[in-house]
């Protein structure tokens, strides 16, 4: 095997690789958040009386944890416009199915995290006379970020991988710009190390970072 | 659209059967090799270890479409001269085992230390610990999490559409291409995908009962 390598052409265009990787970035962090909204909402409406709200959020999340994520990044980006919504570009279109996507994953979290709530808790709450309203906001939504926080950093991070995924809707994120160079150079070994070695170090930041966070907030049981 | 399904039946068809037949490869190989590379995280020397733990943290902290690409265009410098199919399956097969094998660490490890010692005043050796003591347990406790990558795995199979294998996914899309019947096609796949995670986990939780019996 001959093979030359042949670094400073990945130098020269490591401004894709780094541009794409804060996009990644960028996406997995606003579909955390949207995911977190959207997981909340259905993991209450999964714990309803009602049948009507049960029902749909229990089909919804069941339907996108056994989709694959490719399948669903093309189902909105090509089965949105046939709807009549066409005001999404490609960015939108994944970030809105990774929130999606994010969502259905953390239903099940708060779900758990919901039922790990001591009962004690919410008639303390009760107790003093909070309304429902108010036991959700100063009761049980910050003990329930503190249960979830270790499965939100480890949701965080593989979201981020699955970001990649964008690159076969031509989002420019890390892996779109190493397939970028990829073909223009021919350059295989050295841009795919590249990109697998951002991916892990991206990782590897993430997850110090978010432990440091875990020590400091997450709760000890 | 059920007649454009009909027209389109040989490459749906063909399309499934090499998705099953990926995701059966990948998850085969993928746990054979991780429980082997559990056991080495567990009882290997330390060098041995020491490999193994990289690979491990490595692989998991790559996406597994960056491996596939990887796989894809790397085997053929290599001089390797493999089609799309070989190198997706390997790209894949090889994440699989990095999850397999740290959840076979886990497993093991979490076998009470005494059920070993017990093995070994029986007078065990070392494989008949592992076969008979061990093992047994640890892939019980391994079960549910392994249905999930093993789900996971039958997902990631689409991935292998973005090299060019033919499989569901891309079968579908050439349907699509030809008839523009979009939602149609997507909820039609999305409900195989479903049926056949569905299937999985379902099963999974019957040899989960089966195997209920045991407590620690």
């Amino acid at each position: 095997m001959r093979y030359n390598f042949n670094w400073p052409v990945i130098w020269r265009n490591s401004d894709k690789l780094y541009n794409g990787l804060l996009l990644g970035l960028a996406i997995a962090v606003v579909a955390l958040l949207a995911g977190c909204v959207i997981g909340i909402l259905l993991a209450a409406c999964r714990q309803s009386r009602f049948r009507v709200l049960r029902l749909p959020a229990t089909v919804f999340v069941e339907i996108v944890r056994n989709t694959p994520l490719l399948l669903l990044i093309f189902f909105v980006y090509f089965g949105l416009p046939e709807l009549g919504i066409t005001a999404f570009d490609n960015v939108q279109c994944f970030t809105v199915t990774l929130a999606l996507y994010a969502g259905a994953y953390l239903t099940e979290v708060f779900r758990a995290g919901l039922a790990a709530i001591p009962v004690a808790y919410i008639e303390a709450g009760k107790a003093i006379g909070l309304t429902a309203l108010q036991r959700g906001r100063y009761v049980v939504l910050p003990v329930l970020f503190r249960i979830v926080l270790p499965s939100l950093s480890s949701a965080l991070i593989s979201l981020f991988k699955d970001t990649a995924l964008a690159a076969a809707i031509g989002v420019p994120e890390l892996t779109f710009g190493a397939r970028w160079i990829n073909v223009n150079t021919f350059q295989v070994l050295e841009t795919w190390t590249m990109a697998a070695a951002l991916y892990l170090a991206t990782c590897y930041v993430l997850a110090i970072a978010l432990r440091l966070l875990e020590r400091r907030y997450a709760m000890v049981r | 659209m059920l007649n454009e399904a009909w027209r389109a039946r040989y490459t749906l068809l063909g399309g499934l059967l090499t998705t099953l037949e990926i995701s059966a490869l990948v998850i085969v190989l993928g746990t054979i090799v991780g429980v082997l590379i559990g056991l080495g995280l567990c009882y290997g020397a330390r060098p041995l270890r020491w490999a193994l733990r990289g690979y491990v943290d490595i692989i998991r902290g790559i996406p597994s479409l960056v491996l596939i690409f990887f796989s894809f265009y790397g085997t053929a410098l290599l001089g390797l001269n493999i089609s799309a199919f070989a190198a997706g399956v390997l790209a894949l097969a090889a994440f699989c085992a990095a999850h397999v094998g740290e959840l076979t660490r886990g497993a093991v490890q979490s076998i009470p230390h005494a059920q070993t010692d017990a093995a070994r005043s029986i007078g065990l050796g070392f494989w008949g610990r592992l076969a008979y003591a061990i093992l047994p347990q640890a892939l019980r406790r391994m079960l549910p999490a392994w249905v999930n990558i093993a789900a996971e795995m039958v997902k990631g199979s689409t991935l292998l559409s973005l090299i060019g294998v033919l499989d569901l996914l891309l079968a579908t899309q050439q349907a699509i291409a030809r008839t523009f019947l979009i939602i149609q096609f997507y909820v039609a796949l999305m409900v195989v995908y479903f049926a056949i995670n569905f299937a999985i986990s379902r099963v999974g939780a019957a040899v989960e009962r089966r195997m209920a019996y045991v407590r620690f």
